[in-house]
C-alpha cells in the first residue's frame, strides 16, 4: 500500500500489526492457562496420560517450521524450485499436524477421557482445539503463499519478501504456541 | 476589531499555513501514487465500503448514536416500571407486544423482559456506544489527522473493523426480536444463567446470539485497536515525537493497548462458556439441580468465569473513560487558551491508570467468595487508582484556572465531564473498600457510582468531542443555542437521575430488582424512584434535542469558513475544510513544537507546524 512506501519506518507497519495481534493471542492463551491452574487448585482433578500422538504432531509442526525457514532462505537466494518444493513440504507437514491432532483426540476419547467428563480432560481438549483453529488459519495463509508461489512470476521483491515473512512469523508462532501448550500440559498435571 | 479586519487576518494566517506546509513540509510523494483518488470513485466506495478513516469514524459515530437512542429508550421503559409499578403501560404494547402483560385492563412490563431490558441496556451502552461509538469514532477521525498521517496503517483492516461492528450490531438487534426474548441474565453474563440454555427464557437463543454478537464485536475492536497502535507508532509525520502528541492521541493509543491485552481474555472466557453451553463440558457449571433433577454437570466453577470476565471488565471501564479524558484535555486547553497543565503528568497518569486497570479486577468480586486476604490486596490497588485520577482532575482544573475560557457547547461538556468524574470518582473510594462493599455491593450505590463515573462522564467526553470536531467531520457547526440547552438539560438531568440512587444504595436497596413490594424495609422509597424516573424521561428527551441538532446541522448548520475556527494548534486544523482522502493535498506538515503553545510570549496560539523562533525555548 502506497501509504507506507515513503514513511520513515524501522519496521514495516504490517509486521508490527502482526506482532500486536500475536500479543492478543498470547493474552488469550495465558488467560486459558491461568483458568486451568485456578480450576486445578480447587481439587477434583483427574490425572491422566496424554496421548502419545501429541509427540508425533509436535514433531510434524516443528519440522514444518524448519522447512518454512528453509523456504524463506531459498526464496531470498532466488532458488525457485527449492522454494516451491519446501513450501509444499511445509504445507503437507502442517496438514499432517492437524490430522495427528485429530487422531490424538480420538485416542484420548478411547482411553476414557471424555470431553464432558472431568475438567482436566475438557481443558486439554478445549485448548488443543482452539490451537488447532489457529493452525487452520495458518494453513489458509500457507495456501495463499502457495498460490503466490505457483501463479505469480518468480521475482524477489520487497513486497514478496514481506508477505513470506508475515506468513512465517505467524506459522512459527502457532508452532511455538503448541510446544508451550504441550509443556504446560505435561508440567501442570 | 471589525469583522473585515478579522477575516482579513484569518485569511493571511490560512495562506501562511499553506505556504509553510508547502515550503517546509515533508514530501512523501503522495501524488505520485494517487492519480485522482482511487478510494473515492463511486458512492459505495466513498460512503459505504469506505477506506477513508474520516468516513469510517463517522460510520462508527452514527451507528453508535442509533444504539445510544435504543439503549437509553430501554432504560426509560424499565425506569417506568420501577418508578410507577402501578401505572398502565398498555400504550407500550404496539412496541413491545407480548412483553406487556395486560391484566384487568392494566398493562405491566413482564418480569422476563424487564431483565432483558436491563441486560441489553448495559451491553449496548458499554460495548456498542461507549466503546465502539466513542473510541471507534474519535480514534479513527483524529489519530491520522492529529499525527499527520495519510490514513491508518491498514485502511482495509480499518474498514473491516467497522463492518464487524455492524455485523455484531445486526446480530444483537435481531436477538431483540426473538420470541423467547434477548439474553436476560445481566450484561456480565454470569453462569449458570448464561451457561445453561434452559436456565431462563433468554438463556437459549438469546444468549447464543449475544455471544455471537460480542465475539464479532471483539474482532472489530481488535482490528481497530491493532490499527490505532500501529498507526501511532509507525505513521507519525516528521517531527511528531511521542512527546509532541496531543493528549487525545495518547489516550486513544493507551486505550487501544488496554483493549488489545484484555479483550482476548474475554474471548477465552466466552470460548469455555460456549463449550459449556453446546458441548456439555463443566468449566463453569457445578452440581446443579433443576426441578429436583440433577444435571450432568459436575465440578465446574462459576467464579472462574467471573475472573475471566472481569479481567476484561475492569480494563473495559478505562477503555471507555480514557478517550473521554483525552478529548476533555484537548478541548479544555483549546477553549481556555492555556497550555494543558502538567502535560507529562497527564501522560504518565494515563499509563498508570492503564497499568493499574489490569490488577484490580477482583474488586468486582469481593462478595463472590474470594479469599479476604486477596480482597485486601485488590482494595489497595483499587484505591491507588485514585492517585493518577486525582492528578488528572487537578490538572484539568488548573488548566482552566484563570484561563480565558470560551464557553461553548464543547467546553461546557468538557467542564461537565470533570464535574461528573469527580462526583463519580469519590464514591469509587467507598466501593473500592472490600469491607464497605459488604453493605454496598449490588445496591443502587453501585449503580449510581458507575453511571456517573463512566457512563455519564464518558458521554460528556463524547459530546464534547462531537461538538468540537463536528466542523471537521461535516464542514459545518452545530447549533450553539441547542447545544447549550442540551448541556444544561443533561448536566442537571444526570445528577437528578443518579444522585438520589446513592441514598437508596446506602439503605441497601438492591439493583436489578423488578419490584420491591415484598420487602417492608424498601417500602419507603417510592417517592425517590418516581423522582428518578421522571428525571430519566426528561433527560432522555433532552438527548433528542442533540440528535435533531446533529442531523439538522449536517446539512443546514453554519458553514465553516476558515480552516482553523477555534484557533487550535493541532494538525487536523491545517487540512482543507473539505478534507479529501490523504488528508493533506500536497506535502505532509512537519511538526516543530508541542500542541499546547497557547498564550505563549504574548501570542494567542502557535500551531504545531510553526518553527521555534530564534531563542525561543520549547515549552
Amino acid at each position: 500500500m502506497s501509504i507506507h512506501s515513503t514513511q520513515r519506518n524501522k519496521i514495516h507497519p504490517y509486521k508490527f500489526a502482526l506482532y500486536l495481534s500475536l500479543a492478543g493471542l498470547i493474552m488469550m492463551f495465558a488467560a486459558l492457562s491461568s483458568a486451568y491452574i485456578v480450576r486445578q487448585s480447587q481439587g477434583n482433578w483427574l490425572e491422566f496420560r496424554l496421548p502419545q500422538l501429541f509427540y508425533v504432531s509436535t514433531a510434524f509442526i516443528l519440522m514444518s517450521s524448519g522447512s518454512l525457514i528453509m523456504t524463506k532462505k531459498y526464496f531470498k537466494a532466488h532458488k525457485k524450485k527449492k522454494y516451491q518444493f519446501l513450501l509444499i513440504v511445509t504445507f503437507i507437514l502442517g496438514i499432517g499436524f492437524l490430522i495427528t491432532q485429530y487422531y490424538s483426540w480420538i485416542a484420548m476419547y478411547e482411553s476414557g477421557i471424555d470431553l464432558k467428563g472431568n475438567p482436566a480432560g475438557s481443558f486439554v481438549y478445549a485448548l488443543s482445539i482452539l490451537h488447532a483453529f489457529h493452525v487452520l488459519g495458518g494453513i489458509a495463509v500457507l495456501i495463499v503463499a502457495l498460490y503466490h508461489a505457483f501463479t505469480l512470476k518468480f521475482e524477489v521483491t520487497a513486497k514478496r519478501i514481506l508477505r513470506l515473512e508475515l506468513t512465517s512469523t505467524y506459522w512459527h508462532f502457532v508452532d511455538i504456541l503448541w510446544v508451550y501448550l504441550l509443556l504446560f500440559f505435561i508440567l501442570q498435571r | 476589531m471589525s469583522t473585515e479586519v478579522k477575516n482579513k487576518e484569518l485569511e493571511t494566517i490560512e495562506v501562511q499555513t499553506e505556504e509553510l506546509i508547502e515550503k517546509h513540509g515533508f514530501d512523501d510523494h503522495f501524488h505520485d501514487h494517487h492519480h485522482g483518488d482511487k478510494y473515492q470513485s463511486g458512492f459505495f466506495s466513498k460512503y459505504v465500503f469506505s477506506l477513508d478513516h474520516k468516513i469510517i469514524g463517522r460510520q462508527f459515530l452514527i451507528t453508535g448514536m442509533i444504539w445510544a437512542i435504543v439503549g437509553a429508550a430501554m432504560s426509560v421503559i424499565f425506569r417506568l416500571q420501577l418508578g410507577f409499578p402501578e401505572a398502565n403501560l398498555e400504550w407500550l404494547q404496539p412496541l413491545l407486544g407480548k412483553w406487556i402483560i395486560v391484566d384487568n385492563g392494566i398493562g405491566t412490563l413482564s418480569q422476563e423482559f424487564y431483565y432483558a431490558l436491563v441486560t441489553m441496556h448495559g451491553t449496548i451502552i458499554v460495548f456498542f456506544v461507549l466503546t465502539a461509538g466513542l473510541s471507534g469514532t474519535f480514534s479513527n477521525l483524529l489519530i491520522p489527522l492529529q499525527i499527520g498521517a495519510r490514513d491508518m496503517a491498514s485502511p482495509l483492516m480499518n474498514m473491516l473493523s467497522y463492518w464487524f461492528f455492524f455485523l455484531a450490531s445486526c446480530v444483537m438487534l435481531f436477538s431483540l426480536f426473538l420470541s423467547t426474548g434477548p439474553f436476560a441474565g445481566g450484561w456480565v453474563a454470569y453462569p449458570p444463567l448464561s451457561a445453561l440454555p434452559q436456565a431462563s427464557t433468554g438463556s437459549g437463543a438469546g444468549m447464543t446470539l449475544w455471544l455471537v454478537s460480542l465475539v464479532l464485536f471483539v474482532v472489530s475492536t481488535l482490528l481497530g485497536g491493532i490499527n490505532y497502535i500501529t498507526t501511532v507508532l509507525n505513521l507519525r509525520t516528521k517531527g511528531m515525537t511521542l512527546w509532541k502528541m496531543p493528549l487525545t492521541i495518547w489516550a486513544f493509543f493507551v486505550t487501544a493497548i488496554i483493549g488489545l491485552l484484555s479483550f482476548p481474555v474475554l474471548v477465552a472466557g466466552f470460548f469455555l462458556l460456549m463449550f459449556d453451553r453446546s458441548l456439555g463440558t463443566s468449566f463453569y457449571l457445578s452440581e446443579i439441580f433443576i426441578g429436583g433433577q440433577a444435571l450432568d454437570h459436575v465440578g465446574g466453577s462459576p467464579i472462574l468465569y467471573q475472573h475471566l470476565f472481569w479481567f476484561l471488565g475492569h480494563p473495559e471501564v478505562y477503555i471507555i473513560i480514557l478517550p473521554a479524558m483525552g478529548i476533555a484535555s484537548e478541548v479544555l486547553s483549546v477553549h481556555s487558551r492555556k497550555p494543558i497543565f502538567g502535560y507529562r503528568a497527564m501522560v504518565y497518569s494515563i499509563m498508570a491508570i492503564a497499568f493499574l486497570s489490569f490488577i484490580v479486577w477482583a474488586h468486582h468480586m469481593f462478595m463472590a467468595g474470594v479469599n479476604p486476604f486477596l480482597s485486601n490486596i485488590f482494595t489497595i490497588f483499587t484505591l491507588i487508582i485514585a492517585v493518577p485520577s486525582a492528578v488528572k482532575v487537578f490538572n484539568w482544573i488548573t488548566t482552566i484556572y484563570k484561563g480565558n475560557i470560551r464557553f461553548n457547547s464543547a467546553s461546557l461538556f468538557a467542564i461537565g465531564f470533570v464535574s461528573m468524574f469527580i462526583s463519580g470518582g469519590l464514591t469509587g473510594i467507598f466501593l473500592g473498600n472490600s469491607v464497605l462493599d459488604i453493605q454496598l455491593h449490588d445496591t443502587y450505590f453501585v449503580v449510581a457510582h458507575f453511571h456517573i463515573v463512566m457512563g455519564v462522564s464518558a458521554f460528556f467526553g463524547m459530546f464534547a468531542g462531537i461538538y468540537q470536531w463536528f466542523p471537521k467531520m461535516f464542514g459545518r457547526f452545530m447549533n450553539e443555542t441547542l447545544g447549550r440547552i442540551h448541556f444544561w438539560g443533561t448536566m442537571i438531568g444526570a445528577y437528578v437521575v443518579f444522585w438520589p440512587m446513592h441514598y437508596l444504595g446506602m439503605f441497601g436497596v438492591p439493583r436489578r430488582y423488578y419490584s420491591f413490594d415484598t420487602f417492608d424495609s424498601f417500602a419507603g422509597f417510592d417517592g425517590i424512584n418516581q423522582f428518578v424516573t421522571i428525571g430519566a424521561i426528561i433527560t432522555f428527551f433532552v438527548q433528542l434535542i442533540f440528535v435533531v441538532n446533529f442531523f439538522y446541522s449536517i446539512w443546514n448548520g453554519r458553514k465553516m469558513k476558515s480552516k482553523n475556527p477555534y484557533k487550535a494548534n493541532t494538525l487536523e486544523w491545517t487540512t482543507p475544510i473539505d478534507t479529501g482522502h490523504g488528508n493533506w493535498p500536497g506535502k505532509l506538515p512537519v511538526v516543530e513544537r508541542w500542541p499546547y503553545d497557547y498564550s505563549k510570549n504574548g501570542e494567542d496560539y502557535v500551531p504545531q507546524i510553526i518553527p521555534l523562533k530564534e531563542g525561543e525555548e520549547e515549552h
